[in-house]
């Protein structure tokens, strides 16, 4: 008997559907909930991710700022949720601002957006190294007048960073504390589980929108040659503007998220080593093809957790002792990793057809 | 259809066009010839505004001197970049979809796809194939096709020839010539000046970033100081 493949898809989407519904309460119960919070961070690097792919794996655009627009959406929302605003101003806010989430996030996505087009109406001109460069900067500049923006006026309370960051509430409950559901008790780090899973599949599916969009069509046009996507009749211009402001964008939702979810910023959680590690699980999933990101995003936000949980035991049963530090282990498997997946997967873990093909041409070639 | 008037580029301090003049028929066809460095294809990037230049340009007696570049397909001027500019990675039929980025009337740029393949019968074989694969002539083919896919009035050429080989080239001016006839103007910047005049009505000698002579085809193939410097005789 054959199986008809549509019932077939649509069976593999509920199964899904399925498993990604139960996995918190899973995971909570055969390895504890600090798993489950994990797996929170794992789907807001999904949104960075996919939304840094937008400009290096759709447009070809080199950023290794990124990072800054998830710090703009984080600090907006901190602003905007917490007591900080009206201690340091108390002549212009007499109480927290306490927005809701659903005004905050879109709020943050804006600014965050408006910041990528604010980096990207300098550096229209450059291209490779220099957009790198100059992207570089722009990050490390954000992450400086964070940690400076509190004399003379305090607004990001420095380098001790803001804290008492008052959770998402949505329908006037808040998304750290526990929820009785028919008679379930649901953790908060499950809720804020369903809460990231709910908008990264948001995410997921305007990527896949865009992706097959006439924008998205120009952005590749771009990537290849920008003379003649321009002969092509394509406005080079807003078109890569657009590709800096849509992945902001993505980034200052996520931003938000990890806001709400930590309940504390401080300008130390957005260094370049945060953008690096944002781009390496582009590169290393498979640049453009969002499912590659996707996995790559997973890959690399699990990893110094699963060596954290498992290198200590591990060595203490080999050897007796713990001779290297987990945290030092993970940087150097994290370059060897690197190295094996771009000398024989260059393309990524899983790659677009697009590059598949750019690098079976150059096989070709060579 | 085309109207230079005192077109002028410069490269930091140096004068690569001084202050050409140059008109274009509708329907006619022209030629720029000219030595290395003559600034035929600094004429023809001004014109298509893919460079700052000074001057006026008129497309069928509007100016788009200060038109922004992806406007001008719209208003039926296409380029062929030198060096052909495809999309490597992108399928040939993509590169062709992408060449109607302008348009948005499904059911009719489908049926230019067809035009374009019935003219271009070698991209039709290799309309999955990505452009990246083929070969320089094939590349050139797409180039054009891409160009036509925008329903040009007139088409600016460079150098369609570069790289080529003679049987190549021939191919290839075949289909120019064969674009030209279902009404296309052209201006063509050509190292190759014997094959620019055999195919255009009119040519015009650029030297020195200048306009030198401006004749009928069939007059500079027979001129003897053109003779002398371009065709090699």
């Amino acid at each position: 008997m054959s199986v008809d493949p549509k019932l077939k898809a649509r069976l593999g989407v509920v199964l899904i559907g399925v498993a990604l519904a139960v996995l918190p309460f899973v995971v909570g119960a055969s390895f504890g909930n600090s798993w489950v919070r994990i797996i929170d961070f794992a789907l807001l690097y999904i949104m960075l991710a996919l939304g840094l792919n937008i400009v290096v794996g759709f447009a070809g655009l080199l950023d290794l700022g990124y990072i800054a627009f998830y710090a703009v959406g984080a600090y907006l929302y901190a602003l905007l949720s917490s007591p900080h605003l009206a201690i340091a101003f108390p002549q212009v806010f007499a109480a927290a601002p306490g927005w809701p989430v659903w005004a905050v996030l879109p709020l943050g996505a804006l600014v965050a957006g408006l910041f990528g087009v604010l980096l990207g109406a300098p550096t229209l001109k450059l291209r490779g190294d220099y957009l790198a460069i100059v992207t570089l900067g722009f990050g490390e500049i954000i992450r400086i007048f964070l940690n400076n923006l509190n004399a003379p006026a305090n607004i990001t309370n420095g380098p001790q960073g803001i804290n008492n960051i008052a959770a998402a509430q949505i329908g006037g409950h808040a998304l750290n504390r526990p929820l009785e559901l028919f008679g379930v008790m649901v953790p908060g780090v499950h809720l804020q589980y369903y809460f990231f899973l709910a908008l990264t599949l948001l995410v997921i599916f305007v990527c896949l929108r865009l992706q097959d969009s006439r924008l998205g069509r120009a952005w590749v046009a771009i990537r290849e040659d920008e003379v003649a996507a321009r002969a092509c009749g394509i406005n080079t211009r807003n078109v890569k503007l657009l590709a800096f402001g849509l992945g902001a964008t993505f980034g200052g939702v996520a931003g938000g998220l990890f806001a709400g979810f930590q309940g504390f910023v401080s300008p130390e959680s957005f260094g370049l080593l945060e953008s690096i590690m944002v781009l390496c699980m582009v590169v290393l999933g498979g640049m453009g093809n969002i499912a590659g990101v996707i996995l790559g995003a997973v890959l690399l936000a699990l990893l110094p957790e699963a060596l954290r949980w498992g290198a200590v035991p591990l060595q203490q049963t080999l050897f007796g002792k713990v001779l290297i530090d987990p945290e030092s282990l993970r940087l150097l498997l994290f370059g060897i990793a690197l190295v094996v997946v771009m000398r024989w997967r260059p393309a990524g873990l899983w790659p677009s057809a697009l590059r598949k093909r750019e690098l079976a041409a150059h096989g070709e070639a060579a | 259809m085309l109207e230079v008037r005192g077109l002028e580029v410069h490269y930091g301090g140096i004068c690569a066009v001084r202050g050409v003049d140059l008109d274009v028929a509708a329907g006619e066809k022209v030629a720029l010839i000219g030595a290395n460095g003559a600034g035929k294809t600094s004429t023809l990037k001004a014109i298509a505004r893919m460079l700052p230049a000074r001057g006026s340009v008129k497309l069928s007696g509007e100016a788009i001197e200060h038109a922004p570049p992806h406007l001008l397909v719209r208003k039926g001027l296409a380029l062929v970049p030198e060096g052909r500019g495809v999309f490597a990675r992108l399928s040939v039929l993509e590169n062709l979809e992408m060449g109607a980025y302008v348009r948005d009337d499904k059911a009719v740029v489908d049926a230019d796809i067809e035009r374009v393949f019935g003219l271009l019968p070698r991209l039709k074989e290799r309309a999955g194939q990505t452009a990246g694969t083929l070969s320089g002539g094939e590349q050139q083919m797409v180039a054009i096709g891409r160009a036509l896919m925008s329903r040009p009035r007139i088409l600016l050429l460079d150098e369609p020839s570069m790289g080529l080989s003679p049987i190549m080239v021939d191919t290839v001016f075949d289909v120019i010539r064969e674009v030209a006839r279902e009404g296309v103007t052209l201006l063509l910047v050509e190292q190759n000046a014997r094959l620019a005049l055999s195919l255009c009505d009119r040519g015009c000698v650029m030297d020195g970033g200048e306009i030198t002579l401006s004749a009928p085809a069939a007059e500079l193939l027979d001129n003897p100081a053109v003779r002398a410097a371009y065709l090699g005789e």
